[in-house]
């Protein structure tokens, strides 16, 4: 017998809460781009750095998060993050700090994919831009905050927004934490109906959706760019 | 006013400055040639510190150079330098590209820079161009925004790597006359370049090198003059390049 698709349990309720759990998903997308970025671009900069141990340091980084799953981070940092604030700042266990541990997950894992792109990136400006900056009196985080990164950023912005597309994807990893993203909850409506294979679809079409014209639009700005 | 003492400079075990000294006084043109590999462009540099040296001494209007505690961007401000390949920054508007380092580093205001940069542009003869990016001009009209953008920190003295060798031919002139202009108007300039006809024009004195070393140092007159006393070496090189 074929299985027939019942796809009743997607009520305008329903679509409420998947809308929320889609804002999770896209906060947890943004924070890690913003902080991931950021944290990144400082690693790039140590691992290009003519001092040893910023060297060892920033690659010994990169390497160690980019050879261990993202499931085994998160899964990590949620059982670690949260003990560790509690006793920092003597928050009582009562809170939640699921979303904080996802978020400083993210945004640590994501910087290593991140270093790597910026500093493919750094690599790709040619070495005469330097000095030249140099020669005009500017001082090392003038040039590279003022020529070397904005050409860097420039050269890398395909690589940059596809790393975040495929972010956005692993953020459904969270469900681990039982965090409600937009995964997570289509999961548990799907669940409560007994109709999974339904939500999960529903889910997929929509991470479909927006993943693919992202990259369609990633697409198009490269071939601007190369005209 | 630029003083270089025995300098030397060394990547790895390879020595590419081989104990070099000169002495540029002020408004003085010096032309440094020489087949290439020989060591001109790394001796230039060192000038401004952009390479570091091993050994040796070199003094700019008083400044050691070489002296730790020297603040290499003040310096590097005052002296202004034209490279091969241009080195315009290409995300910055012509305009941007004058104005950046007056503000940065001289501190000028953005208004004061601006009119600075737009008069040495004017004197290129590309001020209807501020606007466009470097990637919109020819190399011989970029690498004329790169002298302007050198002079418009004010500089003491000028060092040119090489300026018109990544040109087309048609374009050398270009460049080369302004160059002659700034050299009559009595700038300090150091110039590794291949082109022997501004040498001859503006040039004071003739360097030559070889394998790291400076292997002749004598007055233009003297070098062009066809005295009997060039060195075996510079005699092949002239010859070579002076033939067609």
């Amino acid at each position: 017998m074929a299985y027939e698709f019942d796809f009743s349990s997607v009520t305008p309720a329903a679509i409420k809460v998947l809308g929320d759990g889609m804002l999770v998903s896209l906060k947890i997308t943004a924070v890690a781009i913003v902080f991931g970025m950021v944290w990144g671009t400082l690693l790039a900069m140590m691992r290009l750095s003519r001092q040893r141990p910023l060297r060892w340091f920033a690659a010994g980084y990169v390497n160690l998060f980019r050879s261990v799953p993202l499931v085994m981070v998160l899964l990590w940092f949620f059982l670690i993050v949260p003990q560790l604030l509690q006793k920092l700042f003597g928050l009582s266990p009562a809170n939640d700090l699921r979303m904080t541990s996802a978020l400083v997950a993210f945004a640590l894992f994501e910087a290593a994919y991140y270093a790597e792109i910026i500093r493919a990136g750094i690599n790709s400006v040619s070495r005469g831009q330097l000095a030249a900056a140099y020669a005009l009196g500017l001082n090392y985080p003038q040039a590279m905050g003022m020529i070397i990164l904005p050409q860097a950023f420039r050269n890398m912005v395909p690589l940059l927004l596809t790393q975040g597309i495929v972010l956005f994807q692993d953020t459904s990893l969270v469900y681990v934490s039982a965090l409600a993203d937009f995964f997570g909850r289509a999961y548990s409506i799907g669940e409560r109906n007994g109709r999974i294979i339904e939500l999960l679809f529903v889910a997929g079409s929509v991470y479909f959706i927006i993943c693919f014209s992202m990259s369609l639009m990633v697409k198009r700005y490269r071939k601007k760019v190369a005209t | 006013m630029i003083t270089l003492d025995n300098v030397s400079k060394y990547y790895g075990d390879f020595k590419v400055v081989s104990g070099c000294s000169a002495t540029i006084s002020k408004g003085e043109v010096v032309v440094v040639c020489g087949p290439s590999g020989s060591g001109k462009s790394t001796l230039i540099k060192t000038i401004n510190a952009l390479e570091p040296i091993q050994e040796g001494r070199i003094v700019v209007d008083g400044i050691q150079v070489t002296d730790r505690s020297t603040n290499l961007p003040r310096l590097r401000s005052r002296v202004g330098m034209v490279f091969q390949h241009f080195e315009l920054f290409p995300h910055l508007s012509i305009a941007d590209n004058l104005v950046l380092a007056q503000v940065k580093v001289l501190g000028r205001s953005k208004d004061d820079a601006h009119t600075r940069g737009m008069k040495y542009l004017d004197r290129v003869g590309l001020k209807a161009h501020a606007g466009k990016f470097p990637g919109q001009l020819s190399g011989g009209q970029q690498q004329r925004v790169a002298i302007a953008r050198a002079l418009a920190m004010d500089p003491i003295c000028m060092l040119f790597d090489e300026p018109t060798s990544a040109l087309d031919p048609e374009m050398v002139n270009e460049v080369l006359d302004v160059m002659v202009e700034l050299a009559r108007e009595g700038m300090t300039m150091i110039c590794v370049t291949h082109e022997m006809g501004f040498a001859r024009k503006v040039a004071h004195r003739v360097v030559f090198m070889d394998q790291g070393s400076i292997v002749e140092d004598r007055s233009k007159e003297d070098f062009f003059g066809g005295g009997g006393n060039h060195s075996e070496r510079s005699r092949q090189f002239l010859s070579k390049i002076l033939s067609h």
